[in-house]
């Protein structure tokens, strides 16, 4: 079953609007709430008057940040820290008085209907004391008065750095040394179904029915948001329409749960607007880099030093960890013997950064992928041999975080096929030496992904499973189905295991923290390989407790059972039918016992994915535009578990690869930080007519740490698209563009500036 | 769920405008793919309408015997893209429309609505502007006949008054006969975006004399309202067909247009841009008259 191209279990439901999302739960007739959002970046409310929205008829309750609980909890989607240092920033309160940045939450109302509760909005007055705006963190790190947080006097939220070598010395080592800086834009998600939840009371328990990628840490985070005990709190996630780590925060559930609390645990439904997503939601961090390499005269890395700093918007939600994971990232891949990183995390008054599809990495992989093509560029070497000439073949480990490690390492395979693919030898030398308006090019890029969270964070997950009276089993796990097609290779690996056909596995797919096994959700590629671990496990704890039963109905003398899609062999004879056994478990009258199994696990392994990307671009110089000609994605993700699922995902990821080179970027205005360009009009989110066809490619090896050979392939598709653009463009045109998206005005100005126009 | 305060639906054009005479809070709605986009934004939320979608009078093109072509207001840009008069005489107004958003907006917009909201980006109007569109507008007492040109009074601001209806849009037979139009809307996107600039250039060229004869060069998002540039219309005429008339084109263009810089694109950007889809849009209409170019 592993290796199949199964189709999706949940495909049919899918496609034909069967599949019940959060808004076609909502069954009763329910209240609607909306949120009043502040209209200015930095400030203090100095009053707000909230009568004329309360007596507006329909309008059941107005509360503002006078009336929440005035204790701050943590947001991200995290495993909750038993160690004090390690736990998650909290500094946030469920609405507020103190306004962080342009549309933070100062109160919300309640109303019998959307366009009520819309009015009564209009009829809440405010009145504010306004701060000086500070949107970029390399002023904001510098300090305010006052700090966006008190207890953050500088509004640095974290600094980390690590040392390996002699940088200095290296650098005097070096034949050429070269410094570069670059910068990343503010990106959202665009999940297509936006943050959604309703909330009600049920035995004095609060439900909260919401899209989450992380169900868990949901419960826990509103039982800590709300100062009730987190039993207390029941969250369901149902289908979701994405999240891509927008839904690995805790967003607006603890403020929905809060509302119903407020009008005596009536349905209270909190729908997000898209425009509210873009601003008040999560966003990936911006982040600027100072790189410094040196290298020697055969085109080696003798020294590296990055330092980076990390716009982290009002709240820390995930903080600095995104920062940090790029630091890893620069020590990882490359050999070189004298490396140093420092990264800085600050606050500003912008839209809040979190957890974004792969977590930094796009950040840290486009402008370190930009800076090996400069390098290159630079000492007048091919790009593809200079890192042919500086990767790690072969097993390599992390310094600092054990155990991370290429277990296995197919990024020379992967840049083979690559190469290949896009014709890079002929290509890079018939496109040298192009003159005129329209030029082309080719570039590529590489990454590597850990796999899960370990050792930096727990790793934990669980899953039940129970053989039913047909000889089916129910699967049911706490990891969250996001559309990444989880529900079906947890279903292939129950099958691997257990001998089973696919369509006789019945996996739960909603997932209910009143029943679900405990396991902390989708992120961080983490689930086929930690759920994987856990229901490989479980599936051999039923397996056994299978044959164990068969033992007990078949004669003494019989031995070497075994399961084989549907009958329990002895030896090579057919024994007895796995449906006979499983009516005997539940029905027989001298020793009836439901067999079932049950396993929490805990993880603690970690290996490193890897791929690159391969591009052929056309620039059209006097318009600004840049049309891909050709795409290809080549991933060593270690053994796929479903070829056609896994080419979606990198199918999904080069989209979002390729955006992020091109076109995505959240403008904010610079007096106020309010987004200019929160629309799915003017966000500029690629089209399907703006998508090439896509080419996905794999190098399979058997990891030996991936509980079926496998390693991370949820978010490593979106890392390397944009700087293979990005370096396809310099070869195309001779012009380094060091921050992207490569938008047509920003070419338009590089190509001026080149003397091209 | 929308916030509309009342809602009536007329099925003849006088009963539009007694409608609106009688409701002066009330706003048309046709397609509605601009009217409810304010409304959700809060803009026009809580707003009256009339709606003129069942009115088959303003629906279809008809060419008269005259010559002229008469487009209903209520033709949705699917209609004119497919319409066979649109496609034998004006191909480039239905190439123009077929730029709106996705199929479904160019499914339910109408070429009366993209007029009268009044947006400088709306796709039909560099090249009705380029074709002297005139409009036919409806009062019940004889109504009036403006050119397009004068209707557009300033960015959303359009010249109809409470009680009017736009009926009809009118391509006079000697603005387009022997004229060739091609039409670039520069966008950030494919598909589902508005224009950044966009330029219609119609043109009529002698071949044999190998003589531009007249020509018109209209841009959306080049001013606060869609602008004709005049002056290089009139250097242009009556140039020889060649590299020099398309340089020419481009320089003249970027000294004429006046774009305003915002957070969407610059000043600067938008005048390079405008240059060279001029030129390019130009030597189009030359290939379509015949040249080599």
């Amino acid at each position: 079953m592993i290796g199949k191209s199964v189709p999706r279990v949940d495909a049919y439901e899918k496609v034909t609007g069967r599949a019940k999302f959060t808004d076609d739960m909502i069954l009763d007739k329910c209240l609607v709430a909306k949120v009043y959002h502040a209209r200015i970046g930095n400030g203090i409310v100095k009053s707000i008057d909230t009568s004329e929205a309360e007596a507006l008829d329909g309008v059941v309750k107005v509360v503002t940040f006078k009336d929440v609980p005035n204790h701050c909890y943590p947001t991200p989607g995290h495993p909750w820290s038993v160690e004090l240092a390690h736990q998650d920033v909290a500094d946030r309160n469920i609405l507020t008085g103190r306004i962080r940045y342009y549309g933070d939450d100062i109160a919300a109302v309640v109303a019998e209907d959307e366009v009520t509760a819309a009015r009564a909005l209009r009829l809440i007055k405010v009145e504010y004391e306004e701060y000086p705006v500070e949107i970029h963190p390399r002023k904001s790190m510098w300090g305010s008065r006052p700090p966006i947080h008190l207890d953050k006097k500088d509004n640095v939220l974290a600094r980390s750095n690590f040392f390996i070598g002699n940088v200095e010395q290296g650098f005097e080592d070096s034949e050429t040394v070269i410094k570069r800086s670059y910068k990343t834009p503010i990106v959202q998600h665009c999940h297509i179904e936006n943050p959604i939840s309703y909330a009600y009371l049920d035995k004095g328990r609060v439900v909260i029915v919401t899209s989450t990628q992380i169900p868990h840490i949901v419960r826990r985070v509103v039982g800590q948001a709300l100062g009730i005990p987190w039993g207390k709190v029941r969250v369901i996630k149902p289908y979701i329409g994405g999240g891509f780590g927008n839904k690995q925060d805790v967003l607006y559930e603890p403020l929905n749960a809060f509302l119903t609390m407020q009008v005596g645990g009536r349905v209270v439904k909190l729908d997000v607007s898209r425009e509210e997503t873009f601003c008040n939601t999560r966003t990936r961090h911006s982040i600027e880099y100072d790189l410094k390499a040196g290298v020697d005269k055969q085109g080696r890395l003798v020294a590296k030093d990055m330092m980076s700093i990390s716009n982290q918007g009002a709240y820390a939600s995930h903080g600095h960890a995104i920062a940090a994971n790029g630091l890893t990232a620069w020590r990882l891949q490359y050999a070189c013997p004298n490396i140093r990183g420092e990264a800085y995390t600050v606050y500003t008054n912008t839209p809040v950064a979190g957890a974004m599809r792969a977590y930094g990495i796009p950040q840290a992989a486009f402008v370190i992928e930009c800076f090996m093509d400069d390098i290159a560029h630079e000492i007048g070497m091919d790009p593809l041999e200079f890192r042919r000439k500086n990767l790690i073949q072969g097993y390599y480990e992390d310094a600092y975080l054990k155990p991370i490690a290429a277990n296995t390492n197919g990024i020379f395979e992967c840049l083979e096929k690559g190469a290949e693919y896009i014709h890079w030898d002929e290509k890079r030398k018939a496109y040298a030496e192009q003159t005129g308006d329209i030029r082309r090019g080719v570039g590529m890029s590489l990454f590597s992904y850990k796999t899960g969270v370990w050792p930096i964070s727990l790793e934990i997950a669980g899953a039940r499973m129970s053989l039913n009276q047909d000889g089916s089993v129910q699967l049911q796990i706490g990891a969250t189905e996001i559309g990444q097609g989880a529900d079906t290779v947890f279903s292939q690996m129950a099958a691997e295991t257990l001998h089973m056909d696919v369509e006789d596995i019945h996996i739960q797919t909603v997932q209910d923290t009143d029943v679900t096994p405990f396991d902390t959700g989708a992120y961080a590629s983490r689930q086929s390989f930690v759920t994987g671990t856990a229901v490989r496990e479980c599936a051999e704890l039923l397996l056994e407790k299978i044959l164990a039963y068969a033992k007990t109905l078949l004669p003494e003398e019989t031995r070497a059972l075994s399961l084989d899609h549907g009958w329990i062999f002895a030896g090579e004879d057919h024994a007895i039918s796995l449906e006979n056994l499983a009516l005997e478990s539940y029905y027989s009258l001298t020793n009836s016992s439901v067999i079932t199994a049950e396993t929490s696990k805990q993880v603690k392994k970690n290996t490193l994915a890897t791929g690159c990307c391969f591009v052929e671009v056309e620039v059209d110089i006097k318009l600004g535009k840049i049309k891909i000609l050709d795409i290809v994605n080549v991933h060593d993700s270690g053994k796929l578990l479903n070829p056609q699922l896994a080419e979606m995902q990198v199918h999904g990821g080069m989209s979002m690869g390729m955006g992020y080179g091109l076109s995505e970027q959240l403008i904010l205005d610079e007096k106020t930080g309010r987004p200019l360009n929160g629309t799915l009009l003017d966000y500029k989110l690629m089209t399907t007519m703006d998508t090439p066809d896509l080419k996905a490619d794999f190098v399979e090896l058997d990891d030996p740490m991936g509980p079926y050979g496998n390693k991370a392939l949820g978010e490593p598709p979106a890392i390397p698209g944009a700087p293979a653009i990005r370096n396809a463009v310099l070869h195309a045109t001779g012009v380094a563009f060091n921050e992207n998206p490569l938008t047509p005005q920003r070419l338009i100005k590089g190509f001026k500036e080149a003397g091209l126009i | 769920m929308y916030d509309i305060e009342n809602y009536y639906n007329a099925k003849t054009i006088a009963e539009a405008v007694e409608l609106l005479n009688e409701h002066p809070e009330a706003r048309i709605i046709s397609g509605g793919s601009d009217v409810l986009i304010k409304i959700r934004e809060g803009k026009m939320a809580g707003t009256s309408l009339v709606c003129i979608r069942d009115i088959k009078e303003i629906q279809g093109v008809t060419l008269m015997e005259s010559g002229d072509i008469y487009i209903g207001a209520g033709t949705t840009f699917s209609h004119i893209t497919n319409d066979p008069i649109i496609q034998e005489h004006i191909p480039v107004l239905g190439e123009a429309v077929d730029q709106v958003g996705g199929p479904q907006v160019r499914n339910i917009g109408t070429i009366g609505g993209n007029i009268c909201n009044g947006a400088v980006s709306a796709d039909s109007a560099p090249t009705v502007f380029s074709l002297n569109a005139m409009l036919r507008i409806a009062d019940g007492k004889g109504g009036r006949m403006v050119p397009v040109k004068d209707f557009y009074l300033g960015p959303g601001r359009v010249d109809l008054h409470q009680g009017e209806v736009l009926t009809h849009v009118v391509i006079p037979a000697k603005e387009y006969q022997g004229y060739h139009g091609h039409y670039i809307k520069y966008s950030m996107r494919n598909a589902m975006d508005i224009a950044t600039l966009s330029c219609s250039v119609v043109s009529k060229a002698d071949m044999e004399k190998n003589i531009l004869e007249d020509v018109r060069i209209t841009f959306g998002v080049a001013a606060p309202v869609p602008c004709r540039c005049v002056e290089t219309e009139e250097a242009l005429k009556g140039m020889p067909i060649g590299e020099e008339l398309y340089q020419k084109a481009e320089e003249l263009v970027r000294a004429e247009i006046n774009p305003r810089d915002s957070w969407r694109a610059s000043k600067d950007f938008r005048i390079q841009i405008g240059g060279e889809i001029a030129k390019r849009a130009l030597i189009r209409t030359i290939e379509l008259a015949g040249g080599d170019q």
